[in-house]
């Protein structure tokens, strides 16, 4: 088809099948990029529209605020990155290329200020000169070293440097996970790959073909039962067993369905790989090579074949293989009129010239592009002769055009394979990287294992005679050519070296189109080949991620909950519910005008004066059964478990190897074969590992078997002087009195018609009982008890209140337990047998945990009416503002009613013997101190006599 | 990674968690040789290649198994039951499906 072409204009009525699918002008779709309005159609990229409504530059470079245009059609552009902002949510460093046009995309450029046409940062141009590579390390660190120049020119650097900026609005989009498994994986759905996923669906196995672009509409592939056809899907990463990992844009391409993600992320197990990724084209190096107008000779030709778009109207190419004379007759059958194209290389193929002579082009060979000229797009080229080695001589020639085609050769998009660490192996032939040796149930097709790429001259480099303006060898990261030779000559000439010194290869790019380049000039620079040279390895993620399909739905709203069996009626009966872990626990039950203060301070002191129920379900409940429980249980707790009676409780104490302390509950003999273990809420996971590693691993003897029935019982806590008068109105088919049911016993019963297990226990210190129910029964009976209580004057408590009644006990939880404690430390030393061995016993006595001067558990009385924070540290002298003094700190804080004051537990140095002593609480944190008074942990009934009886 | 599970079958990685390498021999529990417990409970041998560890099968069957892995190359040789190492393989490992 041929049509008149205005530049970069597009001809009425055109319809072309696009690289992104049925590209057709249709439908116009609306965007805005920068501010300006502007229309493209649908099949559109950013990049094709923005090029066919003649935006020539898209963006402004790293370092020295150059004005970039875009040089590529996909994921090869490093150039034209874009920001694009969807709800006020920005996502940055996104290729123009890849970003597929819908109706209202906005978008806007990155990298430069106030805007993309007057750029203050282009002053860094004037200064190139010491931007070279090393400058921050030279500059701050060498003649300003230990001088604050640093701190003066940092904030005006970090602003001038970078990529794009993320924004600060929560991002409303959803993201999710899937796994697949398949026996074929094909990466890539070009013909290569189509072909090889055709093949292997033939033969009945289950195939995945992945391709980062929209879905082909002719291929009838994704019909069939056994294929899996998953396109916008990128893979990124390759993991060890053949795991991969993908992310698909979902709906990023359009309006999200109602809980539709934007972007899934896919974890694929594959029995079988087929790469078939493609290459991608690579620039020349030449000075002045990254002016607006020049592009990769491919992508011209692509953005004519399939989007319709000509980027100029007289254009130039400047090759060192037969590729770009394929792009110069395709573009002039579209109607585009190219002047000349300048080779390196002095002999050229029959068919170039022939391809060359159906578009009525002059051939230069031999030549080589030494400088650009144009200030916001390209407008002329300067010619000279070159050499094999690159360099230039002779006369110049200066050739006008409009667009600059460039073909630097192929790089074979390898990345997947070489992520596991093994080495890919140079091509002189191709002057690229290609595959390593794969394993044996991979394979590569099509381009990535270089089949038909056209063959380069050696020449990527060019070393003009006189350079004019700088040579760019990575476009993303600003560095050109003079970089290689700085690093070459101070000795970071090793190609990791040379990465980091220049920062080559480390964009977001990894190099894709750069690292040929870089790597051809370090080992023309040391006389080797790119062989002997090497190259960096490739890391996953391929190329840019969103963070959010990585963490899916393990983040925020989409997080499991746990929820007790009494979570409704908490919410129902104003309990102000908080995460504890997964869990969801009542914090207090609000009355109306309370704050939580005020409702725990109640509640508090309605538990010690009458009685109070709390949810106890999320303590850790184990199973232990088996002859040998008894056995067992003596090895794992430090005091005795063997002896305890059957239907009788008994608090214990768990050590880890090492002798610190590791978590406390109760253990309850259900029969002589069977105990119920309890845990702390946020060590029910460890405990049962615990427990599963000592009779999997160290004692497989042991005729034990452990099972978490965590979620199996809904328990709750009923304490107070009425508790027991309470559950004697509810409870059936067993006494409740104390002779039945004495401290520590268990009795088995029913209440409204619901089995329940009672064991006496108390957390709080008052009369207290444990109630187990199923959990799908475990409501009825919290209603049940709540009925009962309410004409004895009982309510229910929450965690707060919990947290008083137990610091005013002095009972330890995880916030003492917090793993550099010992059962000494807490005054529980006690607990630890002596007429046995336990998990921890042989190293409990180590010198440094028996010693003077550890910190040990003691309470706390704030001495001037404020409250005491948790974390602050208790210090002698109220003159030391910073705690390197400190003497211990707090672990727990709250109001006490028993004793009129705020009270806390705190880890103190010697604190035994400083009860009585007072002392100075800081918190610099807060800026606060206050004196305070050491005193027992035990602050109420410290004998134990309201528990009993 | 994969491990192949003598109860579950191959699982992925994720299903699991390392617990510690298997080479170590617990003291007698009622020794007071303070060097070995030093040994047991602090020091470990950083090999390079094979390694024989403990994985527990966390998200499946929760059994603890006996992994011999090149941490290198992260090649699994054998996966056995802790508990009863010489209890055979419930599945059989993964087929290799013939070359396209």
């Amino acid at each position: 088809m041929l049509w008149q072409k205005p530049l970069g204009k597009r001809p009425q009525n055109y319809e072309t099948a696009s690289f992104w699918g049925a590209h057709n002008t249709s439908t116009t779709l609306r965007f805005i990029f920068d501010g300006k309005q502007y229309t493209g159609h649908a099949g559109d990229t950013l990049a094709s529209a923005l090029l066919a409504n003649s935006v020539k530059i898209f963006g402004r470079s790293f370092k020295l605020h150059r004005p970039r245009g875009v040089i590529g059609i996909g994921l090869e552009e490093p150039n034209a990155l874009v920001t694009v902002i969807d709800n006020g949510v920005r996502e940055p460093n996104l290729m123009a290329t890849m970003v597929e046009l819908r109706d209202g995309l906005v978008a806007v450029s990155q990298n430069r200020w106030p805007s993309l046409d007057t750029d203050f940062g282009a002053i860094n141009q004037l200064g190139t000169k010491i931007f070279g590579a090393g400058f921050y390390y030279k500059t701050f660190f060498g003649p300003f070293r230990n001088t604050r120049i640093w701190h003066f020119f940092e904030w005006f650097i970090r602003r001038a440097a970078g990529l794009g900026s993320a924004g600060d609005v929560a991002d409303s989009a959803l993201y999710d996970r899937m796994n697949a498994f398949c026996d074929v994986l094909v990466i890539g759905a070009g013909e290569a790959g189509l072909e090889a996923a055709s093949n292997a669906a033939k033969l009945g196995k289950r195939v995945i073909i992945a391709d980062i672009k929209p879905p082909l509409e002719h291929t009838k592939l994704s019909s069939l039962p056994n294929v899996r056809f998953l396109s916008r899907t990128m893979v990124w990463g390759a993991y060890d067993g053949d795991i991969f990992a993908a992310v698909e844009r979902v709906s990023e391409h359009r309006k999200a369905g109602i809980g539709e993600p934007r972007h899934r992320h896919w974890v694929i197990r594959a029995n079988e790989v087929v790469l078939a990724s493609g290459a991608s084209e690579r620039p020349l190096v030449f000075p002045g090579n990254d002016r607006p107008g020049i592009m990769l000779a491919s992508a011209m030709q692509q953005y004519a074949s399939d989007y319709g778009v000509l980027v100029g109207q007289n254009m130039a190419f400047f090759t060192n293989n037969d590729s770009a004379y394929e792009a110069v007759r395709d573009l002039a059958n579209a109607g585009a009129t190219t002047i000349a194209i300048v080779d390196v290389r002095s002999n050229i193929s029959d068919e170039a010239k022939i391809m060359a002579a159906e578009a009525g082009v002059e051939i230069i060979t031999g030549h080589a592009v030494v400088s650009t000229k144009g200030t916001k797009a390209i407008t002329s080229i300067t010619i000279q002769a070159v050499d094999i080695s690159g360099k230039t001589s002779g006369p110049t020639r200066e050739i006008a055009c409009d667009a600059l085609g460039i073909s630097g050769g192929f790089t074979p998009l390898i990345s997947l394979s070489v992520q596991k660490g093994p080495k890919p192996k140079f091509s002189e032939e191709l002057q690229t990287f290609l595959l390593p040796d794969l394993p044996q149930n991979w394979q590569a097709v099509g381009a990535v294992a270089g089949e038909g790429l056209a063959r380069p001259a050696p020449v990527l480099v060019i070393r003009a005679e006189t350079p004019t303006d700088k040579a760019f060898i990575d476009f993303q990261h600003d560095v050109v050519d003079t970089d290689i030779d700085l690093a070459h000559l101070e000795g970071f000439t090793a190609v990791e070296h040379l990465k980091r010194y220049t920062t080559l290869g480390m964009a977001t790019d990894q190099g894709r189109s750069s690292n040929v380049a870089g790597m051809s000039r370090m080992a023309s620079l040391l006389g080797k080949t790119i062989a002997e040279t090497g190259t960096t390895r490739f890391r996953a993620p391929f190329a840019g991620v969103s963070l959010g399909s990585i963490a899916a739905e393990r983040f925020g709203h989409v997080m499991p909950d746990r929820l007790t069996p009494m979570q409704d009626w908490h919410t129902e009966n104003g309990g102000q519910t908080y995460a504890a872990g997964l869990w969801h626990r009542p914090m207090a039950y609000l009355h109306i005008g309370e704050t939580i203060e005020q409702a725990y301070v109640r509640e508090a002191k309605a538990v010690r004066a009458k009685a109070g129920l709390v949810d106890v379900s999320t303590l850790g409940k184990i199973m232990v059964q088996g002859p040998d429980a008894a056995e067992f249980l003596d090895r794992i707790y430090t005091n005795m478990m063997s002896t305890l009676p059957v239907n009788k409780a008994r608090y214990g104490l768990m050590l880890r190897e090492d002798g610190i302390l590791f978590d406390d509950g109760t253990a309850w003999r259900l029969s002589k074969t069977e105990f119920l273990v309890t845990t702390t809420t946020a060590n029910a996971g460890k405990v049962m590992e615990h427990l599963e590693y000592f009779l999997d691993c160290i004692w497989p003897d042991l005729k034990v078997v452990a099972t978490s029935v965590t979620d199996q019982w809904g328990g709750m806590a009923i304490s107070g002087p009425e508790a027991r008068n309470i559950l004697s109105k509810v409870v059936s088919g067993t006494s409740v009195e104390n002779e039945a049911l004495p401290h520590m016993g268990i009795v088995h019963g029913t209440i409204d018609s619901v089995n329940v297990m009672i064991a006496r226990l108390s957390f709080s210190g008052e009369r207290a009982y444990e109630v187990y129910a199923p959990a799908g029964h475990a409501r009825r009976v919290w209603e049940a008890l709540i009925e009962a209580g309410k004409p004895l004057g009982m309510v229910p408590y929450g965690l707060e209140a919990l947290g008083t009644l137990r610091v005013e006990k002095g009972h330890v939880t995880g916030a003492e337990l917090d793993g550099r404690t010992t059962a000494g430390d807490l005054g529980l030393g006690g607990m630890l047998s002596k007429k046995k061995s336990f998990i921890g016993s042989a190293m409990a006595y180590r010198e440094g945990l028996v010693r003077e001067g550890r910190l040990q558990l003691v309470g706390l009385k704030s001495l001037d009416g404020r409250a005491l924070n948790g974390g602050a540290h208790i210090i002698e002298n109220a003159s030391v503002s910073e705690v390197a003094d400190s003497l211990g700190h707090v672990t727990a804080a709250c109001y006490s009613p028993e004793i009129g004051a705020y009270v806390g537990l705190a880890l103190v140095a010697d604190g035994k013997k400083r009860i009585g002593q007072r002392l100075i609480l800081s918190d610099p944190l807060r800026s606060m101190t206050m004196p305070i008074e050491i005193i027992s942990p035990h602050m109420v009934d410290a004998e134990g006599s309201r528990m009993h009886g | 990674m994969r491990i192949n599970c003598p109860h579950c079958g191959l699982r992925d990685v994720i299903e699991f968690s390392y617990a510690g390498d298997a080479n170590r021999t617990r003291p007698d529990p009622a020794s007071t040789d303070m060097d070995a417990w030093n040994d047991y409970v602090f020091n470990r041998v950083n090999t390079r290649g094979l390694h024989r560890e403990f994985w527990q099968h966390n998200h499946g069957c929760r059994a603890h198994l006996i992994v011999e892995r090149d941490v290198v190359s992260h090649e699994i040789f054998s996966v056995k039951f802790a508990k009863q190492p010489e209890v055979a393989l419930a599945k059989t490992p993964r087929k290799k499906a013939a070359k396209l």
